[in-house]
């Protein structure tokens, strides 16, 4: 597979976080580019190229830019969703610290093809270190003529703005992010109308996450025709940040084209942590169905992923080994999804906590038989029934759990306890 | 800290509108500066929001104490009672949790000799367990402070801990 990186490419490279070192290594170029075409055009190009939003729903970009009213008075904004907290996702941590400019340079590009004299950069609380950069950068771009009210001397006014959240994982569904940003409580709204029309403080707003930005000046330089020419097939195209975790020799973030298998993504990991046999995966963070090992040949793109019951999402690959109990990991997740239910609908507030004590009483030997069957009940009436996607979201896992391991939830009633107590991963509280 | 003296009223809204100022302009609502203005509020208070805090923001942005309290009780990383001088946030999500998180939490128990959320005696530590803070690659890890500690060990997070001030 001779795949040349194209999202990470810059990263290590000396001066890359300013705009002269961005220049450098060709940056700019395809923000110059876009300035010389009409909107239109770079939406259209952008469409054809198939990029789909790499935050979790897949939604195609360039389309979801079309839907922002073209002919209106209104102000339009851009938000750039780095809310990043999606359990086992860090691929917009190492796109904003190691490389501001490839972002700002999407962003820019957005904004003029939709309109918007404004981009709000929402980022989580606890990426200091990013917000950090990405503020630096854009001290720097201002001074270049990069941002204010002549960008690259085209008249075009632009303001990038750094938003820090302050620990919610909600923020990062769109609307809850909205409601944030607007100095609220993170509670999603209630859709439609959708924020292309109705978005950020009530006016036309397209909200993309960081990875989907990053994606777009290399589409305008190098063509839609080069970027759907990598991938699995045309509607899961381009390259692709994979973030690997747990039970692997080197977690990391790998950049490779969408859709390669988890045997593959192990390898490039180094293999297996301590050369033990594979259990079990969550393939797109912890909102995705769990898989057992028997799928890890599965292509992991939008379309495959979905089609064997699980997702894409924000491909943050969670691997977990043949010593891991699977009822104490979800049980782990639930408690997190239960945690960060903004409470405001019902079957969400009150399903994911029912989900997380009913895991724990399984995990801790007080389960009963009805308890499997209890679980998907709950899953059932918790599916569709809110107002935004985390209902569904702690559903992923936790139903998974039931459907794909129901052996492992069954042998823990009969023996009145967990047959896999945890294994201390460290020895003598130093090595590994 | 626990025993440090709080800023007074008019020193909290000073505070509070001098690094609010560069921002005004940046927002079409004045709403909007709430959690920017709840950041440095807490900043002055040493880490927490006392109530004098909250009113102090809500006046200054025209809202009502209630609905700023409201927002404060959302997010995570603000605090209604006084944290340590040094805040430990230790990620216990699965990623963590399958690289030796729950040794990592024991670990620090047993050095501070408090139990989560508590503070030491002398001020100086508070601890919680987190959800993922997005630094799964070099997990297990922390956030101390505004700063992240990663690859950590039993031993590592003994040896942090013996270093603060």
């Amino acid at each position: 597979m001779a795949f040349e990186p194209v999202l990470t490419q810059n990263v290590g490279k000396p001066g890359i976080l300013t705009v002269a070192g961005y220049r450098d290594a060709g940056g700019y170029a395809a923000l110059r580019k876009a300035l010389g075409m009409t909107p239109a055009e770079v939406i259209e190009e952008v469409k054809k190229s198939g990029l789909r939003g790499r935050g979790g729903a897949g939604f195609p970009a360039g389309v979801k830019w079309g839907f922002v009213p073209a002919d209106t008075d209104q102000p339009k904004y851009l938000v750039c969703n780095a809310d990043e907290s999606e359990p086992g996702t860090f691929k917009d941590r190492l796109l904003m610290e190691k490389d501001p400019h490839q972002l700002l340079e999407g962003c820019a590009i957005c904004c003029w093809a939709v309109g918007a004299n404004t981009t709000y950069i929402y980022i989580r609380g606890e990426y200091t270190e990013a917000a950090d950069i990405l503020e630096e950068a854009i001290r720097d771009a201002y001074r270049e003529g990069i941002l204010g009210d002549d960008v690259l001397g085209s008249g075009f006014k632009l303001d990038i703005q750094v938003h820090r959240g302050a620990g919610a994982y909600i923020c990062g569904e769109e609307t809850g992010l909205l409601e944030s940003l607007e100095g609220r409580r993170g509670q999603p709204r209630v859709k439609p109308p959708f924020p292309a029309i109705v978005g950020a403080f009530g006016k036309p707003t397209v909200i993309n996450n960081v990875e989907t930005l990053c994606n777009v000046p290399h589409i305008l330089t190098r063509g839609a025709d080069w970027f759907r020419g990598i991938g699995t097939d045309e509607r899961n195209t381009g390259p692709k940040l994979y973030c690997i975790s747990g039970h692997v020799e080197r977690p990391g973030t790998y950049e490779v084209p969408i859709g390669v298998t988890l045997d593959e993504l192990i390898d490039l990991a180094g293999g297996m942590h301590k050369g033990r046999a594979l259990k079990a995966f969550i393939p797109g963070g912890a909102s995705a169905a769990i898989l057992p090992a028997s799928q890890s040949h599965l292509n992991m793109d939008f379309d495959s992923l979905a089609k064997a019951g699980s997702m894409l999402g924000s491909a943050a690959v969670v691997v977990m080994d043949e010593t891991t109990c699977l009822v104490r990991a979800t049980w782990r997740l639930a408690k997190f999804f239960s945690h960060e239910s903004c409470g405001q609908c019902t079957p969400c507030r009150e399903g994911t906590n029912w989900m997380q004590m009913t895991l724990k009483r399984i995990e801790d030997g007080h389960g009963s038989e009805a308890d499997a069957e209890l679980i998907l009940r709950m899953s059932r009436n918790m599916s569709g029934t809110a107002l935004c996607a985390l209902a569904d979201a702690a559903v992923g896992p936790v139903q998974s759990l039931v459907t794909n391991f129901r052996e492992e939830v069954d042998e823990h009633i009969r023996r009145g306890g967990c047959p896999l107590p945890p294994v201390p991963f460290f020895e003598n509280g130093a090595s590994h | 800290m626990a025993d440090a003296p709080l800023p007074s009223r008019e020193e909290l809204l000073v505070g509070v509108r001098e690094r609010l100022a560069p921002l005004r302009d940046r927002y079409p609502t004045t709403e909007a500066l709430t959690i920017p203005a709840l950041h440095f509020a807490q900043a002055l208070c040493g880490g927490w929001l006392p109530e004098a805090a909250i009113d102090a923001v809500a006046e200054e942005l025209q809202l009502a104490p209630a609905s700023v309290y409201g927002v404060v009780t959302f997010y995570d990383l603000f605090h209604l009672s006084p944290v340590g001088r040094h805040r430990l946030r230790v990620c216990t999500n699965l990623p963590c949790m399958l690289r030796g998180a729950d040794e990592i939490m024991a670990a620090i128990r047993d050095e501070l000799g408090v139990g989560e959320g508590e503070v030491t005696a002398d001020g100086r530590c508070s601890y919680t367990h987190f959800e993922c803070l997005g630094s799964c690659d070099t997990a297990p890890m922390m956030m101390l402070d505004q700063e992240y500690r990663e690859n950590l060990t039993p031993d590592s997070v003994r040896r942090i801990l013996k270093e603060l001030d």
